[in-house]
């Protein structure tokens, strides 16, 4: 533990490997959330298990949240430290001469999405939480896609939703791409993976937003 | 060309520093940025006004000293050239031109523009060299087959000349560029690949308690390199450092 935190390669890998786990969350949490859109029955299937199933709600949650506070706490420590390296500012800094604004500011789209997080507990993860273990209510395999769409029916909840996914892709479209340059790899197939990272950074926020905005306009 | 000059002026490592405005008329477009400071220097001097100090030796762009922040970019708004080989032509009349030191607190201001990058040289001592036997048994270096792709690859890391613009360019004033720089040319290399694991750690080790920050991968460093050195030897110093880890 103590070379992640002097080590600035070590954080490089920890930060990469975390953000890397995080992407394949999203794309699992895209795939469940897509199913709502064709069929109520397998969304309902699909987040029962994901919500009783003893594997997934006390080995995978605990290390997504694991996962999750540490890329966080990790990237606004490494903001600060990389903040303080330069103590004495440019008067004039022309960033946008050779670097990307996404590259520049992760940590105003991460802060954003962390924002959005708190959200989206409070919105899900909190409610059912308090349903399965604090008011310890009957199970009822059919409440969830009821639930998400009475959440979206609200168009400032949308709207958060839109925005929050657009800082997601700005986040990703450098993130994705920068873990794996983190990891050693630059080579022959750079250009296929900043290809492939890009699409995904694009295709996977614009889906969520997608899905929020069909659910919103199919409510009424 | 008749401009106007925003050079920062800072009397030492102690003192304050602030921005100072000047008017510098009659600048060839041919003339070279150097060049252009050295007759502003010219006029300074003749009105009683201490001259800006700078760093310049070779003006051939390969000594790596020349170290300025013109309008917000290491060695100005050209690509693949130092200071000293930016020519005024880039400039047009009546241009406002922002002059200030390469920033970083590893690389504190000496004077002006001038800024003290022996945290390179230290990073350099820590493991930046071959331990060649030279009691006269020397092998030829051309009697070792090396393959031609590590080679020139070797070879443009080793273009590196330890300027600084990485690091006065990155936005966490980061030396990873020059540092995979040196790790690289010799870690492609068989005589260098003996003491690879010692030098990728002792390196980074001295980057880091150097006070430089840490890379996020804007790419700032690689756009603004008068050498064009690649990112590419970032990852290769990752998987180095990685690889020296694991092995203890």
């Amino acid at each position: 533990m103590s070379a992640l935190i002097k080590s600035s390669i070590a954080r490089k890998y920890a930060m990469a490997l975390s953000g890397l786990f995080l992407v394949f969350f999203l794309l699992q949490h895209f795939t469940i959330n897509l199913t709502s859109v064709f069929s109520e029955t397998v969304f309902n299937e699909l987040s029962h298990f994901m919500g009783n199933n003893p594997l997934v709600q006390f080995a995978l949650q605990p290390v997504l949240i694991f996962g999750v506070v540490f890329h966080f706490i990790m990237g606004f420590v490494l903001d600060l430290k990389n903040r303080s390296a330069r103590s004495s500012k440019y008067t004039t800094n022309n960033g946008a001469a050779n670097s990307s604004w996404m590259s520049r500011n992760m940590i105003i789209s991460g802060a954003v999405v962390l924002s959005f997080l708190g959200l989206h507990f409070y919105d899900f993860w909190f409610p059912e939480m308090n349903y399965k273990y604090i008011e310890v209510l009957p199970e009822n395999p059919s409440r969830y896609f009821e639930e998400m769409v009475h959440k979206f029916e609200n168009p400032v909840r949308v709207g958060l939703y839109v925005i929050s996914f657009g800082f997601l892709a700005l986040h990703l479209m450098h993130g994705f791409s920068s873990s794996f340059q983190s990891l050693g790899a630059n080579n022959k197939y750079t250009r296929a993976i900043k290809g492939f990272t890009t699409a995904f950074a694009i295709g996977i926020p614009l889906g969520f937003v997608f899905i929020a905005l069909f659910h919103h306009l199919t409510a009424f | 060309m008749n401009l106007t000059l925003k050079i920062w002026r800072q009397a030492n490592a102690d003192a304050t520093g602030s921005i100072e405005t000047y008017s510098i008329e009659n600048i060839s477009p041919d003339m070279s940025f150097l060049e252009m400071m050295d007759v502003h220097n010219e006029e300074l001097i003749a009105k009683g006004i201490d001259p800006v100090a700078f760093d310049h030796d070779c003006r051939e762009g390969i000594c790596g000293m020349c170290s300025m922040y013109i309008n917000g970019e290491a060695h100005g708004p050209d690509r693949l050239v130092t200071t000293c080989q930016l020519h005024m032509r880039k400039f047009k009349d009546g241009d406002t031109i922002t002059i200030e030191p390469f920033r970083a607190n590893a690389f504190p201001v000496v004077k002006d523009l001038a800024v003290d990058r022996s945290a390179f040289d230290r990073i350099q001592h820590a493991g930046g060299f071959v331990s060649v036997n030279t009691s006269g048994n020397t092998q030829d270096a051309n009697s070792i087959p090396i393959d031609k792709h590590d080679a020139d690859k070797a070879f443009d890391a080793a273009t590196c000349i330890g300027c600084g613009a990485c690091v006065a360019s990155c936005k966490n004033a980061s030396a990873m560029l020059f540092v995979s720089a040196k790790v690289s040319q010799y870690a492609l290399l068989p005589q260098g690949k003996v003491e690879a694991a010692d030098r990728v750690m002792s390196m980074v080790k001295q980057m880091d308690d150097e006070g430089f920050g840490n890379c996020t991968n804007t790419g700032a460093c690689e756009v603004e390199c008068p050498k064009g050195i690649s990112l590419e030897n970032i990852a290769r110093m990752n998987r180095e450092y990685l690889s020296a880890s694991v092995k203890g």
